[in-house]
């Protein structure tokens, strides 16, 4: 792949002996819409640490970008002002906060406290949250106290603070758990169209609802990559059956 | 920009005006004034309040917007009273050696000058030479700065260290309580240049306004008071709100969660903790003219953690809230230890608060945590909302 | 070296012809200097009274230096006599006969204090060799307080009779002393100084630099005697200081000091000006040394001594430390004695010093293993913990008002201490902290309430002033190794609670149910209740347990320092700290950081041993600085406390 914007390659992590991630590569190219599936403990959690600076391998390289920026080194704030946002599996929003000013927040603008102190609000920088609103569906409620939302509000909500952050690589954990079919349909819709322009990576247990994202899937077992492909191939793959199945039915 | 500021949080408004007119009627009933309704020593206690309301709405700011339980911001407070303390102790004795030393034949050399003011300030501690600290002490100006500068510069340097190794929660709050101790431990001592716990004293007596009548001096020192006090809150008041505000509230609810967004939460944080700092800072100084004498005890851990009781009973996360608890702890305080309040007499015990004070404050304080986490502010709500 | 002393006695021989004498023709003789003694003629008297070697002579000099001999005015014979009402009870000095007349016509002799002293002197050498071994002793000691050239012979003379053991090494290691700075043989002195290098005592570094006496001296040609050292002005002494030297000896004329010449200025104002200048403008020192010169030069006031003066004057001259002892054989060896004794000493000292942080160490960890099990399991912050501290504390004091017998009432107080704070500690869990869970500020917050609402009620039944609790009397006391390692009792008591406590702890944690259980909640409190676990039941006990271990700490605590109502604030910011330092929910950890607090605040005032203040300040900065390094302590944990 030619247009590569994430390189992980060989990477370890280990936690008090435990290998929570074993020499793991994955490339992920932009645009691109790509689910990560595997077991519980299968690493998929680690491996969007490890991306977001939230962890520090023991080793391997992560590499981003046109110029190829090594991660490893930055901050997490760096690593998100470089271009990656991250949904976490709890819908995380400031609950205490409107609507409108957890997408400003998310707005993206210069984030020093001295830009950020003089921040002045903007037509234009209205304009987008408007925009990010009617994308997820929640222009009805920009006044509203996050808190006070449903549970699916919430994940759209973090899902529009990403789109808001305008990143170019979109880590999103579980998007669709807890949500009604509808919801889920709607998140789907969300995912894909921003796929459209960006590299979105979606970590999902739920099978359904990675079929209908309908994209490259890749496995992950132990901490290292079982398989990839599409969602077809990797279903028919023995050892994949065979983790997930004979794990699961036993 | 100031207009839609101020339009979008008209709590403001009503605060200001609502201290202008206190203010108002502190002024016409002062006895500088003539009518002397209100006797200069309760304008001090009124001014003096007023600061501890200015540095209950920076520690508001700290603790219930940023989330930050600091523990040390009293020695800030403190800082800023030493500062303005050397100047007012160094430049009234300097006054007093001069007149002494009027008479003679022979004129006193700078040397002689400095050596009598030495002298007469450290001869308590057993010593006459100036410790470099005092270096700028003859200097209004530069002490001035050092009120802001000190207590800035403190803050940053143990932000810093702090933030940057992530020590954040009950840690940091330990952490903070511990500066607190180091910095009181080391003006207890006599060799630290400030008079070990002798403090500094006199500091009402403000030099070149000898004649001028302390009714007078404490009712300008209360205005002034009310003023820093105005200008402190429509200072937070505008950091709170608007983006800044989302920030930090955020950092308070989720700090990770602003990190992933792009936020260096620790620039944010150093913010925050060093500017309540100086404004501290600038409190105490106002504070420690009023009250006359500052000493190391003033500066003990247990001073910062009444802050934070103060502000928790107010109610945390609304700067009024803040100035509602100091005021109404503060006076409550003096009222009950100052023996304004009646004993009781239970036939078989009598309650006398001066003993029970504390006691009253330390369970109302737990009943205030359990019960009401939002404090008298949040009163407030309850009176709003319940007509909707 | 004993036999050595022994020929030195022999040498010495002061042993007087023993017969029974009467001792008053003696005393007639020195009547006047025994009736109105002065120091200097009253040694006469003392030396002819000791010669006769009566045994009357030790109980003469016994009484009369108490004010016990009494003088009749008429023949001035003297009696031993007390006073009763008007009347004396009067003893023949010779005879022992008694009889009591009135006081009329007697005169009591009252030595002064000096003759006091000196009759004492003369008295020891008689008490070396009392019967009574007590008084043997207390000559001893009243040697060894005033060493005195005249009592080596007697107290040498009295080692080879000496029965009890103990007091004849006493005696041997005097003896020593005396000689090592009297012995008139110079190869005797040096002998006695050789043998005291393995000595560690205060007595003996006293003596030694007693004979090290250097005084400094100044001389213009090269010094003579036994020069100690040359002082370099400008290193060992300032150009001030030495041409000060230079001006106590005569050497040079006094320097006029800036006070002096504004004096002499203005006691020679004429028509406003001093010295050819107007006295307004004499407020800088220059302008004032110029109009002071002016009048030197008409010569009304000394001349000045300039700077260049001065450093002439002291670079003509030498300036020495010379040792008062004049053989330089003799200071050599005892230099090279005191030498070996300090480097003992420097090892002894450090093994002392390690002792006192064991010992604070130990205190340390039984004020805050409870802290430290509270904030592990259940990640809450008691600030309440020091008030804890201190009812075990006022526990102990009760039960003593109770419970006369100490020893009982520390065995009764320590169970005691522990139930109540436990109680306490279950009840403010169930009241307060259960309902503050994963709100840590708050739950800081709410117990801070507590703690002061605690002391100010400690304050209103126990009064602001220290109440006493005492230790048993097997506790007084130290035990000492020398003159400088000693350890107390109590401290070895308390430390030795501390071995148990972590032994305890580390049982009920390891070995039983309950310490499954609370690891399980410490661990994933999720998990524990999925397998049955009740984390409601465990934190409360976590808590009791904690507040309970706390009660006992009070207890130990009370025993060696003060029991106020603001004695668990002092400990509190400490075990805060160590349970940061060492790491939180962390036996070991709790036990490695009051082992670092404890023997860094040691190390610490070492270093500065005249303020501790300092020492505590020095200590709590090394603290803030050592939690940027590793912000989860010595020992870090995973688990419920690690992830916030």
């Amino acid at each position: 792949m030619n247009n590569t914007l994430l390189e992980v390659s060989g990477v370890s992590v280990s936690f008090d002996g435990f290998k929570a991630i074993n020499s793991l590569s994955i490339q992920i190219a932009e645009p691109e819409l790509r689910a990560i599936i595997g077991p519980n403990g299968a690493g998929k959690t680690t491996f969007m640490d490890i991306i977001t600076g939230k962890t520090k391998p023991d080793e391997g390289k992560v590499i981003w970008g046109e110029r190829n920026i090594s991660l490893l080194g930055l901050s997490e704030a760096d690593i998100a002002n470089a271009g990656i946002g991250r949904k976490f599996q709890k819908p995380t929003v400031f609950e205490a906060q409107t609507v409108r000013q957890n997408l400003a927040m998310a707005l993206k603008n210069p984030r020093g406290p001295l830009a950020v102190l003089l921040h002045r609000k903007t037509p234009s920088n209205a304009a987008r949250i408007e925009a990010i609103a009617e994308e997820i569906g929640l222009s009805d409620s920009l006044p509203r106290i996050a808190g006070e939302l449903s549970h699916g509000q919430k994940q759209w909500l973090e899902i529009g603070m990403l789109l808001a952050q305008e990143p170019r690589l979109l880590l999103v954990d579980e998007p669709a758990a807890g949500m009604t079919v509808e919801e889920r349909e709607k998140t789907t819709d969300i995912l894909k169209r921003a796929a459209e322009t960006r590299a979105v990576v979606v970590v999902e247990h739920d099978m359904e609802f990675v079929r209908r994202l309908n994209c490259k899937v890749t496995v992950l077992h132990e901490g290292s990559v079982l398989a990839e492909g599409s969602l077809d191939h990797v279903t028919s793959n023995p050892t994949v059956i065979e983790v997930y199945l004979g794990r699961g039915h036993a | 920009m100031r207009k839609t500021f101020i339009s979008e949080n008209p709590s403001i408004l009503w605060f200001i005006g609502l201290l202008g007119l206190f203010t108002l009627a502190v002024v016409v009933g002062s006895e500088a004034t003539g009518t002397g309704l209100i006797s200069t020593s309760m304008v001090k206690t009124l001014g003096k309040t007023l600061c501890l309301c200015l540095i209950a709405i920076a520690m508001d700011v700290v603790w219930g917007y940023c989330g930050i339980l600091s523990l040390g911001h009293f020695a800030f407070f403190g800082i800023g009273g030493y500062a303005i303390g050397m100047w007012l102790m160094y430049a009234r004795t300097e006054i007093i050696v001069l007149n002494s030393l009027e008479g003679q034949i022979i004129p006193p050399t700078s040397q002689e000058v400095t050596d009598a003011i030495g002298n007469q300030i450290f001869g308590v501690v057993g010593s006459s030479e100036f410790p470099w600290l005092w270096a700028l002490s003859d200097s209004l100006f530069l002490q001035l700065l050092m009120v802001a500068l000190v207590p800035g510069l403190l803050a940053l340097v143990f932000g810093w260290l702090a933030f940057r190794s992530r020590v954040t929660g009950v840690y940091l709050s330990i952490l903070t309580q511990a500066m607190t101790l180091a910095l009181s431990l080391w003006l207890f001592q006599n060799d630290s240049g400030l008079r070990g716990n002798n403090g500094l004293s006199g500091l009402q007596n403000i030099p070149g306004f000898e004649q001028t009548p302390q009714a007078v001096i404490s009712l300008v020192f209360f205005l002034g008071s009310a003023l820093a006090l105005a200008l402190g809150y429509l200072l937070f008041a505008w950091v709170v709100s608007g983006k800044m505000g989302s920030v930090v509230q955020g950092i308070r609810d989720n700090e990770a969660r602003v990190r992933f967004l792009g936020y260096r939460v620790e620039s944010y944080k150093l913010f925050i903790f060093t500017l309540t700092a100086v404004v501290s800072g600038i409190a105490g100084a106002l504070y420690y003219p009023q009250a006359g004498i500052i000493n190391p005890a003033e500066l003990a851990t247990i001073a910062s953690i009444y802050l934070a009781v103060w502000v928790a009973i107010g109610g945390r996360g609304r700067l009024y809230g803040a100035v509602i608890g100091a005021a109404f702890v503060s006076l409550l305080s003096s009222w009950f230890t100052g023996g304004g309040a009646p004993a009781i007499d239970l036939g078989f015990y009598t309650i006398l608060w001066t003993d029970w004070w504390l006691v009253l404050l330390g369970v109302s304080f737990v009943c205030v945590t359990l019960f009401f986490p939002k404090g008298i502010g949040g009163l407030f709500d309850y009176l709003i909302r319940k007509p909707s | 070296m004993f036999r050595h002393l022994l020929i030195l006695a022999l040498g010495l021989g002061l042993a007087g012809a023993v017969q029974a004498q009467d001792l008053q023709p003696v005393l007639q003789t020195h009547a006047d200097e025994i009736a109105k003694p002065s120091r200097g003629s009253v040694s006469i008297a003392l030396d002819d009274l000791i010669a006769t070697g009566a045994p009357q002579v030790s109980d003469f000099l016994e009484r009369w230096q108490n004010k016990g001999v009494w003088q009749r005015d008429d023949d001035g014979i003297f009696y031993f006599a007390d006073e009763s009402g008007d009347d004396l009870a009067l003893q023949d000095i010779d005879s022992g006969a008694q009889l009591v007349v009135p006081a009329d016509g007697f005169t009591q002799l009252k030595p002064n204090g000096g003759v006091r002293r000196l009759i004492g002197t003369a008295l020891v050498q008689f008490q070396l060799t009392d019967p009574d071994a007590d008084r043997r002793s207390t000559a001893v000691d009243s040697i060894a307080r005033r060493p005195d050239e005249s009592q080596l012979a007697p107290l040498l003379k009295s080692i080879d009779g000496e029965a009890d053991k103990q007091l004849k090494a006493r005696k041997i290691q005097l003896a020593n002393f005396l000689s090592a700075s009297f012995a008139p043989d110079a190869s005797d002195r040096i002998a006695a100084i050789n043998s005291m290098s393995t000595d560690t005592s205060i007595e003996a570094r006293a003596v030694l630099n007693q004979i090290l006496t250097v005084t400094t001296s100044v001389s213009a040609t090269e010094p003579e005697g036994n020069v100690a050292r040359i002082l370099t002005v400008g290193g060992d002494l300032s150009q001030s200081e030495a041409y000060g030297r230079l001006v106590d000896a005569g050497l040079a004329p006094p320097v006029i000091a800036p006070n002096d010449i504004r004096d002499a200025l203005a006691a020679n104002v004429v028509d406003g000006r001093a010295g050819g200048m107007p006295t307004a403008q004499l407020n800088t020192q220059a302008a004032r040394e110029k109009a002071y010169a002016a009048l030197a030069q008409a010569g009304t006031v000394p001349p000045l001594v300039t700077m260049d003066e001065q450093r002439a004057a002291t670079e003509n001259h030498i300036f020495f430390e010379r040792y008062t002892e004049e053989t330089p054989a003799i200071t050599e060896a005892a230099r090279a004695a005191l030498d070996r004794i300090e480097t003992r000493v420097g090892v002894a000292q450090t093994v002392d010093l390690t002792l006192d942080a064991l010992s604070l160490a130990s205190i340390y960890f039984l004020a805050a293993i409870g802290l430290a099990i509270t904030f592990g399991v259940m990640g809450v912050i008691n600030m309440a913990h020091g008030e804890f501290i201190m009812m075990g504390a006022y526990t102990g004091y009760v039960v003593q008002l109770f419970v006369p017998d100490y020893t009982v009432s520390i065995i009764v107080a320590l169970p005691l201490a522990f139930a109540i704070t436990f109680a306490a500690g279950v009840v403010m869990e169930r009241l307060v902290i259960r309902h503050l869970y994963h709100r840590p500020l708050e739950t800081l917050l709410a117990t801070f309430g507590i703690s002061i609402a605690l002391q100010q009620l400690a304050k209103n039944i126990f009064g602001t002033q220290a109440r006493p609790l005492t230790s048993p009397a097997w506790l007084d006391g130290a035990l000492v190794f020398s003159d400088v390692i000693q350890i107390s009792y109590i401290r070895i008591a308390i430390f030795v609670l501390a071995l148990l406590f972590l032994g305890l702890i580390l049982f009920v944690l390891k070995r039983t149910r309950l310490g499954l259980e609370v690891r399980a909640v410490t661990q994933n409190p999720g998990m524990a209740a999925s397998m049955g676990i009740n984390p409601d039941r465990i934190n409360m006990l976590t808590f009791g347990l904690g507040s309970g271990i706390a009660g006992i700490a009070g207890v130990a605590i009370g025993l060696y320092a003060k029991v106020t109502s603001e004695m668990g604030a002092d400990y509190i910011v400490q075990s805060f700290m160590t349970v940061v330092v060492g790491g939180v929910g962390n036996v070991w950890g709790t036990l490695a950081g009051a082992s670092l607090i404890g023997f860094l605040q040691k190390g610490i005032e070492w270093f500065n041993p005249s303020n501790t203040l300092a020492a505590q300040t020095y200590m709590v900065l090394f603290i803030i600085l050592f939690i940027q390094f590793r912000p989860k302590g010595i020992v870090a944990q995973k688990g419920r406390a690690a992830a916030d």
